[in-house]
């Protein structure tokens, strides 16, 4: 992280609606030029917390200082933020050209300047052409970029975007996700994203953070989210993964001997284990379990086990392993090849575990997986 | 009518026969409508003094119209007082609708409740309640009382008319002009007033045509010099019906029907 001073930070942030806590005892710095993803399931509080950054709400308790400049209280219109909407709230009654120069105008940025800005901004969202038609008369897509136009022409120091891609059709919104991160660099803008589209957070962002229950689970590259999830929520929500209770039986040194439910018995590396708790989550993505019909060469855990399901996807195969201590895991093997022995239902194979693919996990607050998407 | 659809099986005979009499029903009932509206229409080109006899086609009711004095300043009256108490129905019925929709109050609903019941209160009590009050209040009766009077039954109409389409307007327009740099009142000017404008005129519309009819308020209210065309008509024909009085209900009905079509026009430019 550069060492500069945030270009957003949120110190101990609040906000209760009744007895409903949205958001809980946040504590975020977001970088000048970052694009950072708010990402959890609906009712998480992404929302609640981009609004309390672009002033629709105030929070309860904490402190939201912006460039530099403590807002917590100050209205929406005298904060040098701008939103992209869910519904994109385009002005009915204002051509796309009078959509895109509000702020301008709400600024008293004169004509000759405010008409360059505008014209600048429609080159570069592609809207040439369309700039006397009326909102009504434009796609999904067009009004998206009208929208997201509207809130770049002010210059603000960061750009909010509260879901702006979920009403588009999948080809679209693919389009527009690396759009929106080419547009992100080519402004140097910071961007706060919010969604609950996990693959959408990995495809743009800097930086996610994973939103759970009002609370934040944890904040990272995506790498980081994917590789190395710190709760069972964070393993869950982004991805899929074999989530699985774990006893912790004895310690030796960097490694420890753990039960898995079920009964399989295996060797982990303990740095991220709970300190003082005896149990634990095991978190192992299907693509990492190794499936061979021989012992797996190089895995610090092999063992024997019988396929119980196959399911041809293509590309890859899906499978059911259900080891001879008890424990089923799911995997996931590539079809290299149409020559290549295949794995079939009722086959006995070798199952392996590498310590770097294992990841022990904090069990979260509410069953994870109940609220993906 | 032509069936648009060539191979429409035929009905069987009973339920054909229930499809004629709906139609014939339905005729009868627009019949029962409009046949009083045209036959008075007919009669206002008729030369005889008599509603019942047909004796040949004149204007002169319609000229005759133009001449009476007495009814001119009277519908001069009443045109001053709808377009009063129109603007003003118009500015509390929208403020109204906006803070009613836009904040929470304590008593919301309460407050929505009493607003309304002067569109359902019989007339001639709010006639007497409000001769009392401007009696006690000693108020001279006149223009400024008949407006007064016109305006409390005429801007809950404004007001319901704007809230149906706060309704259905989407809370993030606000927002965005806000987040744009408008303070609130620019974005009720530049943003929200735009979108229900057409609400405000047809309920503008509305309160003009109340006030320009209404009768038994208006008679318990009204001073001397400020009759409206409701009390000057009524006064007429209690003389006796006159193809004069079809005349000025013709041109009534011209000028109804053009408002209506009018208020059409922009209902539809607005729900596009």
């Amino acid at each position: 992280m550069p060492d500069t001073e945030p270009m957003i930070d949120l110190r101990n942030v609040t906000k209760r609606f009744g007895a409903f806590t949205a958001v809980d005892d946040i504590t975020l710095q977001i970088q000048a030029g970052e694009f950072l993803t708010l990402l959890g399931p609906s009712g998480c509080g992404k929302t609640t917390l981009l609004r309390m950054l672009s002033g629709f709400e105030t929070p309860d308790v904490g402190s939201i200082h912006i460039a530099g400049e403590e807002v917590t209280h100050l209205a929406p219109y005298r904060r040098n933020v701008n939103q992209v909407f869910q519904s994109y709230a385009l002005f009915p009654h204002l051509s796309v050209r009078e959509n895109i120069g509000f702020g301008l105008r709400m600024q008293k940025v004169s004509d000759v300047e405010s008409r360059r800005r505008v014209a600048e901004v429609i080159d570069l969202v592609a809207l040439g052409g369309f700039e006397d038609r009326m909102p009504h008369q434009l796609s999904g897509g067009q009004r998206q970029r009208v929208a997201l136009a509207r809130a770049i022409v002010p210059r603000p120091a960061v750009l909010l975007l509260d879901e702006p891609l979920s009403a588009l059709d999948a080809k679209l919104r693919h389009q527009m996700q690396i759009e929106l991160k080419r547009l992100q660099k080519h402004l140097g803008m910071t961007f706060v994203f919010v969604t609950h589209d996990q693959e959408e957070a990995l495809t743009m962002s800097d930086r996610i953070a994973v939103f759970n229950q009002g609370r934040l689970e944890q904040l990272g590259t995506a790498t980081d989210i994917y590789h190395q999830p710190r709760t069972a929520f964070v393993a869950d929500f982004i991805g899929e993964a074999n989530l699985l209770e774990a006893e912790l039986l004895s310690r030796d040194g960097a490694t420890g001997l753990i039960r898995l439910d079920g009964g399989l018995e295996v060797r982990v590396p303990l740095s991220a284990w709970p300190l003082d708790e005896p149990r634990a989550i095991l978190s192992v993505r299907p693509e990492k379990v190794c499936i061979s019909s021989a012992p797996v060469e190089g895995a610090q855990n092999s063992f024997e086990a019988t396929i119980t399901e196959e399911i041809f996807q293509g590309a890859i195969d899906h499978l059911v392993v259900r080891t001879d201590a008890g424990t089923v895991f799911n995997a996931v093997v590539a079809n290299e090849s149409a020559m290549m022995q295949a794995f079939h239902e009722g086959d006995r194979v070798w199952c392996g575990l590498h310590y770097d693919d294992v990841v022990i996990v904090r069990a979260s607050p509410k069953p994870a997986g109940v609220a993906k998407p | 009518m032509p069936a648009p659809i060539a191979k429409r099986p035929l009905l069987p005979t009973g339920l054909r026969l229930l499809n004629w009499s709906l139609g014939a029903w339905t005729a009868l009932v627009f019949l029962f409508l409009y046949l009083p509206i045209a036959v008075l229409v007919f009669y206002s080109f008729n030369t005889s003094k008599l509603n019942v006899v047909w004796e040949g086609f004149t204007f002169k009711w319609y000229a005759a119209l133009v001449e009476n004095t007495p009814l001119l300043s009277a519908l001069k009256n009443s045109l001053i007082i709808a377009a009063v108490a129109t603007v003003l129905s118009v500015l509390i019925g929208t403020v109204g609708a906006w803070l009613l929709h836009r904040y929470r109050y304590r008593f919301a609903r309460s407050i929505q409740t009493l607003v309304c019941i002067p569109m359902i209160m019989p007339e001639i009590v709010m006639g007497i309640s409000l001769l009392i009050l401007f009696t006690v209040s000693q108020l001279e009766l006149g223009f400024t009382t008949v407006i007064l009077s016109h305006v409390t039954f005429c801007f809950p109409f404004v007001l319901v008319a704007v809230q149906a389409r706060l309704h259905g307007l989407d809370p993030a327009l606000e927002e965005a002009a806000l987040d744009l740099g408008a303070t609130p009142l620019k974005a009720f000017l530049l943003v929200i007033m735009p979108c229900l404008l057409p609400a405000v005129i047809s309920g503008g519309l509305m309160a003009f045509t109340l006030s320009l009819d209404e009768y038994i308020i208006t008679v318990f209210t009204n001073g001397l010099e400020s009759r409206t065309l409701p009390q000057e008509v009524f006064g007429l024909a209690r003389k006796g019906l006159n193809p004069m009085l079809n005349a000025m209900s013709a041109v009534f009905i011209v000028t109804t029907i053009a408002f209506v079509l009018f208020s059409e026009y922009l209902r539809r430019l607005a729900a596009r």
